[in-house]
């Protein structure tokens, strides 16, 4: 114990004695070993002469806790659903990048939020099962009850939320009844996207939520064809995850250094294989050759900032009184 | 444990700016976490009788076997049991396989009845082994007694089983139903849909989306009421339940010898067996086929958790056992609902109250392991104090005069009467601990370090990265090291511990 | 020399009211109806249970002292051994209680081992040893403590006639050879008569003054005729 203790101090000093250290805030799954945080990290220090420290856990609510205590000098791995809360928090600064040339299906204008990949909600099932996977929304609600799909809870997970809104997207005010529709073919909610998608691969479920670029994992990692994306005319709704620098920082160029870094072609090439999604700015020709293989919508769905926020809490509302009947 | 339960409490509370106050949402969740706490805990009990009884008056080969491998679901990390639970009652395993080929219709392990079918796994063993005690502690000559006055198997649990089970069922089901208050990712992935909405999901919701901690704060504060005003009612309704070792012996009786009885408690032992073993057959056997292919990270985070679990045993037994004795004295009743308020304590609630408190003077992520260890260990502490009461009670009204008289006092107290005394409950309590807290995901939100991941987190990671093989090969390694650590601890603690 | 003023013990609602003294070298039965308060008297001056009044021994106050701090041994119904330490040990405890005894004090242990014909049982087990011999462990302990003041509270009942009546012989020749005084709890008149000249008789919430014991069962008062079936 006191060994411990002392070499947490120890690292306390070693981290304060360095000057140029960035740290970052990102989600878990960001600086995990099978996450892009790594490769990112090797291609930002090679020519800064610095050290990257990924934080990694709950980005807002630990920026909520420390407020303008913290140590964090930029985010990364926020999406847009809590980027009005932490907004809010006034912690923020600029990004100061040329949003014009990203290569996302939506026009982005925000001066503190800096996209770095995104990526679209979709069904995803196995096609050697289902031959004749639905093709439209309205299709997989009319669908047989016996079609099993696994989702995600909302008010846990990123992309739960992301579904609630792309149902409330395609169905506005009749989003109830869509839900209503589609309760007897979900076998369960899980907690998080990991549950749900274990559960599809054991077979438990026909289709799962999750990504229209989950199955370049298996077709790249894996050689495996046998997973695909069920396109839907509606359109699909469109996820973002962005970066931030915090105007509390006290290696605001570093940070800065940093935000210039995102949109390079270095770091956005690292995404397609290492955060299984579409880097916000990178030109097609640059972007791994199976991805090419994926089927993709023709049509985004997408809610502000300020919109998603405002709908959020009704939106739940009905979800839960449409699931739990 | 106070300041580790309350105390951070109080933290968030004090941080606190606004509570959102409570919505329909909310009162939803409050009755259904009630729901199914009650019927878990019912089912638990009305399950482990059977089962129990059949281990107390068979003595059959592999029986201590059977029991330790009876209580692994107990200290099974919730993901990889709920796994487990999937590939053998989910709609794609050998149960519904079974019955379509019967061409019975499907039984579905999803929805509210399905989150209590979950509960009743991880908390029958510990039933069966509360029970169990309750009857290898009614004195053989009572037995005796009751062969002598020639009485059958109805009269048997008349006059003797009835009123044991009076005695202990009450306790035992007060602390299910406090451990399934807590309840969240069982039910988040059972239940279904939000009806199987419980009050630990809201306070999730609370802190992680709306980042209220007024909200996460109040609902917490409701936990801990439910829990309290269970204890007060259970302390009225029973004796103490007790945790702990000792289930080696069997209970010499003659009323049950016929072929009726042997095959009831066959079939019952076999059913509970299957139940509880099966899905964790499922576990090894999904995670053999990765387990060659295991990134060393992975080794690296076992070896990281085993410090983790360590830790929280040191720090589990340095209070335990202080406690457990200065509660042999008049205000043992508090300690044991204490105790049992602690059992309902949010791990969040904790982990961002330790937050709040730590952040100030030291940097989070580099006491992340430490902080681990600590929330690990206050969440085990009232179960290695219960199984540590008992005993030190006993020590206390056993051998307190006759160490008084001999003025042992202070550490040869310890060190001579205490500590070997109470060698086998700890070595139960050490072994619990250890294992809870190898499988446990607790505060890592908050607390995480990308270098420095303990073996659940990087579980988690794996599945987050796609890696379903090598995730199931990881569930494999902390089933493996969760119930070697236990099954490590109470050996050592029997191991040559005499009379 | 035992001096008991006014004391009264108390038990939960029951209290006992004792004013009496048991010279030095006195060896002293405790008699009276089950329920009485024989074993209180004994816990009360062994410092087990709360007391109000004066007890002294040899003029000095017992009451502030803790149980292990007085001038007194006690042999309990129960218990009187450690069952997870081995003989010498539990007689070690004796010399001092932490047990650091040195090779002079493993040596004493030994002798006095001998002297209750324990000899060369010291790595026992206490559950290896039959009843009679663990009483023997248990003497050999007070033998060490070398205190002038015994306490009794049935310590034998468990063993049959022949053993209990080689056991009380025992003692009856330790206390002689040391000098001890015995207060010896007991609810069978044959061991009374044998062992304690006097008689300290327990009834109806008092502890009378011993009497002689030969005196007393040959015209005992009506609670003591009822109990003793006389």
């Amino acid at each position: 114990m006191k060994s411990l203790t002392l070499a947490a101090g120890l690292s306390v000093i070693a981290t304060l004695a360095n000057a140029e250290t960035l740290t970052v805030y990102a989600p878990d799954y960001f600086g995990s070993e099978w996450g892009p945080g790594p490769a990112i990290k090797t291609a930002f220090e090679a020519d800064c002469d610095c050290t990257i420290e990924f934080i990694t856990g709950d980005v807002l609510p630990r920026l909520t806790l420390e407020g303008e205590r913290t140590k964090a000098d930029a985010v990364i791995g926020l999406n847009t659903d809590v980027t009005a809360k932490a907004r809010a928090l006034g912690l923020f600064a600029p990004h100061g990048q040329d949003t014009s040339g990203l290569t996302m299906p939506v026009d982005w204008q925000d001066e503190t939020f800096l996209p770095f990949n995104w990526g679209q909600t979709a069904f995803i099932y196995d096609n050697t099962k289902i031959t004749d996977a639905p093709t439209s929304f309205d299709a997989l609600l009319d669908a047989p009850d016996d079609l099993k799909i696994v989702i995600q809870d909302p008010r846990s997970s990123i992309s739960g939320l992301a579904l609630m809104l792309w149902v409330k997207a395609i169905y506005g005010d009749e989003a109830e009844g869509a839900w209503e529709k589609l309760a007897p073919k979900i076998v369960t909610v899980t907690k998080g996207w990991s549950e749900s998608y274990g559960m599809f691969t054991d077979g438990e479920a026909d289709m799962v939520l999750s990504y229209t670029t989950s199955p370049a994992y298996h077709i790249i990692a894996e050689d495996d064809m046998t997973k695909s994306a069920a396109i839907f005319d509606e359109g699909h709704y469109f996820m973002v995850e962005v970066a931030a620098q915090l105007s509390t920082s006290d290696q605001p160029e570093l940070a800065q250094k940093f935000m210039d870094f995102i949109l390079s072609e270095e770091f956005q090439t690292i995404i397609p294989e290492g955060n299984w999604s579409f880097p916000a700015k990178l030109d097609a020709s640059k972007m791994p050759e199976k991805f090419g293989l994926l089927n993709l919508p023709e049509k985004t769905l997408f809610y502000s900032e300020t919109e998603a926020e405002a709908l959020r809490a009704p939106a739940l509302e009905e979800w839960q009184r449409a699931l739990s009947q | 444990m106070l300041c580790l339960t309350l105390g951070t409490l109080a933290a968030v509370l004090m941080r606190a700016e606004r509570g959102a106050g409570f919505g329909p949402g909310d009162w939803q969740a409050l009755r259904f976490t009630l729901w199914q706490a009650l019927w878990s805990a019912a089912l638990s009990i009305a399950c482990a009788i059977p089962v129990a009884r059949a281990l107390a008056r068979r003595q059959f080969r592999g029986r201590g076997v059977l029991i330790t491998l009876l209580g692994a679901p107990f200290i099974l990390p919730t993901l990889v049991a709920v796994l487990g639970l999937v590939a053998v009652f989910g709609r794609n395993g050998p149960l519904n396989a079974a019955l379509a080929g019967l061409g019975l219709p499907e039984v579905s392990i999803y929805g509210p009845w399905g989150v209590v079918l979950a509960h009743v796994f991880f908390n029958m063993p510990l039933a069966v082994r509360l029970l169990l005690q309750g009857w290898l502690a009614i004195p053989a000559e009572r037995f005796r007694l009751a062969a002598s006055l020639g009485f059958g198997p109805r009269q048997m649990i008349r006059h003797i089983e009835w009123p044991m089970l009076r005695a202990t069922a009450p306790g035992a089901a007060l602390v299910i139903f406090a451990i399934c208050l807590t309840s969240f990712a069982v039910a988040l992935a059972l239940g279904g849909g939000p009806r199987a909405t419980t009050v630990e999901l809201a306070i999730y919701q609370a802190f992680r989306f709306d980042v209220d901690l007024g909200k996460a704060a109040q609902l917490a504060s409701v936990q801990f009421a439910l829990a309290g005003a269970a204890a007060l009612l259970a302390l009225r309704l029973s004796q103490q339940v007790t945790f702990g070792a000792g289930l080696d012996g069997t209970v010499a009786r003659w009323d049950a010898s016929g072929r009726g009885h042997r095959a009831l408690d066959a079939f019952w032992l076999i059913l509970a067996a299957g139940f509880l073993l099966l899905p964790l057959g499922a576990v090894v056997l999904r995670g053999l086929p990765g387990l060659t292919e295991l990134p060393p990270v992975v080794w690296w985070s076992l070896w990281r958790s085993l410090w983790v679990a360590l830790l929280s045993t040191a720090l589990v037994l340095t209070l335990s056992l202080p406690l457990a004795v200065m509660a042999t004295g008049k205000r043992g009743a508090w300690v044991e609902v204490l105790s049992t308020l602690a059992i309902a304590a949010s791990p969040l609630v904790i982990g961002t109250g330790l937050y709040l408190m730590v952040f100030p003077f030291i940097w989070p992520g580099d006491v992340a392991l430490i902080i681990t260890a600590l929330v690990n260990a206050a969440l085990a502490l009232p179960f290695a104090l219960r199984s540590l009461l008992p005993q030190a009670r006993s020590l206390a009204e056993d051998y307190g005069r006759l160490s008084a008289s001999l003025q042992i006092t202070g550490w040869p107290l310890w060190r001579w009467v205490i500590l070997p005394r109470l060698r086998r409950p700890l070595g139960f309590a050490a072994g619990l601990t250890a294992a809870l807290s190898m499988g446990d995901l607790g505060v890592i939100a908050l607390f995480a370090d990308p270098d420095r991941a303990t073996l659940p987190l990087q579980m988690y990671r794996l599945m987050g990265a796609y890696r379903i093989e090598a995730a199931s090969a990881a569930a494999l390694l902390l089933l493996s090291a969760s119930l070697a650590l236990f099954w490590a601890f109470d050996m050592g603690g029997r191991a040559n511990a005499g009379p | 020399m035992l001096d008991l003023d006014e004391l009264t013990i108390t038990q939960g609602d029951f209290a006992l009211e004792a004013t009496l003294t048991v010279p030095q070298g006195g060896r002293v039965a405790v008699l009276g109806p089950s329920g009485g308060g024989k074993s209180t008297l004994l816990l009360g001056i062994g410092g087990y249970i709360a007391t109000q009044g004066g007890m002294t021994w040899d003029g000095e106050d017992l009451s502030p002292l803790a149980p292990g701090a007085r001038p007194i041994s006690t042999l309990f119904q129960a218990h009187n051994l450690f069952p997870h330490l081995t003989v010498a040990r539990n007689v070690g405890f004796g010399l001092r209680p932490d047990l650091r005894l040195g090779a002079d004090g493993w040596a004493r242990v030994a002798q006095v081992l001998g002297q209750v014909g324990l000899e060369g049982m010291g790595d026992r087990m206490p559950a290896s040893l039959s009843g009679g011999q663990q009483s023997r462990v248990a003497l050999a302990r007070v033998l060490l403590r070398a205190q002038p003041l015994l306490l009794l509270d049935e310590p034998f009942a468990a063993l049959g006639p022949a053993l209990k009546v080689e056991m009380l012989d025992l003692v009856a020749q330790l206390a002689d050879q040391n000098g001890l005084t015995v207060l010896m709890v007991t609810h069978d008149r044959a061991d009374a008569e044998r062992f304690a000249k006097d008689t300290i008789l327990v009834a109806g919430g008092r502890a009378h003054p011993p009497m002689p014991t030969q005196a007393l069962l040959a015209n005992p008062p009506a609670e003591l005729a009822a109990y003793l079936g006389t």
